[in-house]
């Protein structure tokens, strides 16, 4: 989207540090990117570096300990997909989906219209009364994917979504998350361990250091789109990979 | 459907302490084997009297048990006697459940509450209700008064526990998506604590139901002029066993329709877990 240059997410010289019984724990250091809107942008790191703290960080549940995080609204709606698919066992399907805006007090019809819609781009027509414990590990993640889009978020977070499932229903559900991706145009920042899940879904990728985490590689990705399966075997695709391969290998060696 | 499900599913809860498998049997089955199992008890009982011929003040037979259960109802006073029982009994349940539920809540959210608390608690739960039954009626006399406070006293443990580990049950994920959400925290504790912590909730309620029978029977025996408890002492004192017989299994009838009524309840409002009771 050339036409707005604005960012949607400014991040500058963020900084995390816990405080605990044990001692002080520095999660994160000195980071600094921005996310362009629409973008899908993919956050890559050992264990341990702090993905998940600064995903924590953008969602609004830690606060920094220095630096800042500028969304391009004051007020911005965060969609957040959690490791697990965190569904609210009592709530049926279609409930579990409507939460965010019973929350926000919008009249039942249009919930339910809105709601519908999204039973309907994530495939889970038919599932709208069952409950959580009826459905597979991939379709808790769409429902929680639709829960997360349902408030028309200004940035989705995602934190490992897939990291459960195995390979084949998580590269399946990568390519769903592109197709939604693109027919809602989201700003999508997404925590993954996989490197070519990163690489294949994304437009830029950040690798993260060991602790305490840092931006050591901000990687963009010029693969054509839409993603096709196939591409994973495409040259420009294993360069990607094993440049990433390499930095991350490389910290890790300075790091241990 | 009601009736079956007050006694049939009783029993099937303190079997399935033991074995999950039980649940899988269906209802006809369950009332089957209840009836089969309470005409056997009956009868080994009324053989129990015959061959050991003791005499009825010492242990009389069902059928004299029965005659005398007729009779008390008639004369209204095992009615006037249960509603007494019951009310101590409900009064306690509510007033004991209600001061635990809020102290439990406190506790939950508060830890250091919770530090400051933790030795008068342990130390109230480590003391038998039964020993300061006496102390309480001698207080606040031999009314129902003393017996409410009794009960309260017995349910309030259990139902606190239950709360805060209810409470403390919550997942953090949960907790974090309401916040992301931007929750009130008046939305927090309607849609996500009071539906998350229910389950282990109820089953304090459960609980407290028939600790809440026990604590009233006690505070009567220890002193009371109306009650059920009463009525025991009453059979006791004149040799009257029947009578003695009757009071203890509306006793037993009650504490099992609490407990049955407590789990309606649970049913009504944790319908989402009905797949437990619809598998198989």
């Amino acid at each position: 989207m050339p036409s707005s240059p604005k960012p949607a997410l400014q991040v500058e010289n963020l900084g995390v540090i816990f405080r605990d019984a044990s001692g002080v724990v520095h999660a994160l250091h000195d980071l600094t990117f921005s996310i362009p809107p629409n973008g899908f942008i993919s956050l890559i790191g050992p264990s341990g570096s702090g993905k998940s703290t600064l995903l924590r960080v953008l969602a609004g549940l830690v606060p920094p300990t220095e630096g800042e995080v500028r969304y391009h609204t004051d007020e911005p709606k965060i969609g957040m997909v959690f490791q697990s698919a965190n569904l609210m066992p009592w709530r049926r399907v279609i409930d579990n989906i409507s939460l965010p805006l019973e929350l926000k007090g919008v009249p039942r019809q249009e919930i339910s219209e809105r709601a519908q819609d999204l039973i309907h781009l994530v495939g889970l027509e038919g599932f709208e009364r069952a409950y959580p414990r009826d459905l597979s590990g991939g379709m808790a993640q769409r429902v929680a994917i639709a829960r997360a889009l349902i408030q028309d978020p200004d940035i989705l977070l995602l934190d490992e979504p897939f990291g459960a499932l195995d390979a084949l229903t998580r590269e399946r559900m990568g390519d769903e998350l592109l197709n939604i991706w693109h027919a809602r145009q989201k700003t999508v920042l997404m925590v993954t361990h996989s490197i070519g899940e990163a690489v294949y879904l994304s437009d830029q990728v950040l690798a993260l250091s060991t602790r305490p985490g840092t931006i050591i590689l901000d990687l963009p990705v010029e693969l054509p789109r839409p993603r096709q399966p196939e591409m994973r075997y495409a040259e420009a695709f294993s360069e990607l990979t094993h440049t990433l391969r390499d930095t991350l290998q490389e910290d890790h060696g300075l790091a241990g | 459907m009601p009736r079956q499900f007050l006694s049939g599913h009783f029993l099937m809860k303190m079997k399935s302490m033991q074995a999950d498998t039980a649940q899988k049997t269906s209802p006809f089955t369950r009332l089957a084997y209840l009836l089969i199992s309470l005409t056997a008890g009956v009868l080994l009982w009324h053989l129990l009297t015959i061959v050991l011929g003791l005499p009825a003040f010492i242990l009389p037979g069902p059928g004299q048990v029965w005659r005398r259960f007729l009779q008390s109802l008639a004369d209204g006073q095992l009615q006037r006697h249960t509603l007494v029982t019951l009310g101590e009994v409900l009064a306690g349940l509510f007033i004991g459940g209600f001061a635990a539920t809020c102290l439990g809540y406190l506790l939950a959210k508060s830890a250091t509450l919770e530090k400051l608390l933790s030795p008068y608690l342990v130390a109230s739960q480590s003391l038998p209700v039964v020993a300061i039954a006496p102390l309480l009626v001698i207080w606040f006399g031999p009314g129902i008064l003393s017996k409410i406070i009794v009960c309260s006293l017995t349910v309030f443990f259990p139902i606190l526990i239950n709360t805060v580990v209810g409470l403390r049950e919550v997942p953090q994920d949960l907790r974090d998506l309401m916040r992301t959400l931007k929750a009130s925290p008046l939305q927090t504790f309607r849609k996500l604590e009071v539906p998350a912590a229910l389950p282990i909730y109820m089953g304090g309620m459960r609980v407290g139901a028939t600790l809440a029978v026990i604590g009233a029977v006690v505070g009567e025996l220890v002193g009371a002029d109306r009650g059920l408890g009463f009525l025991i002492n009453v059979g006791r004192g004149q040799y009257d066993t029947a009578l003695v017989f009757v009071a203890v299994f509306t006793l037993i009838l009650q504490a099992m329709a609490l407990y049955g009524l407590v789990l309606l309840i649970e049913r009504q409002f944790l319908s989402w877990q009905s797949w437990r009771q619809e598998a198989g």
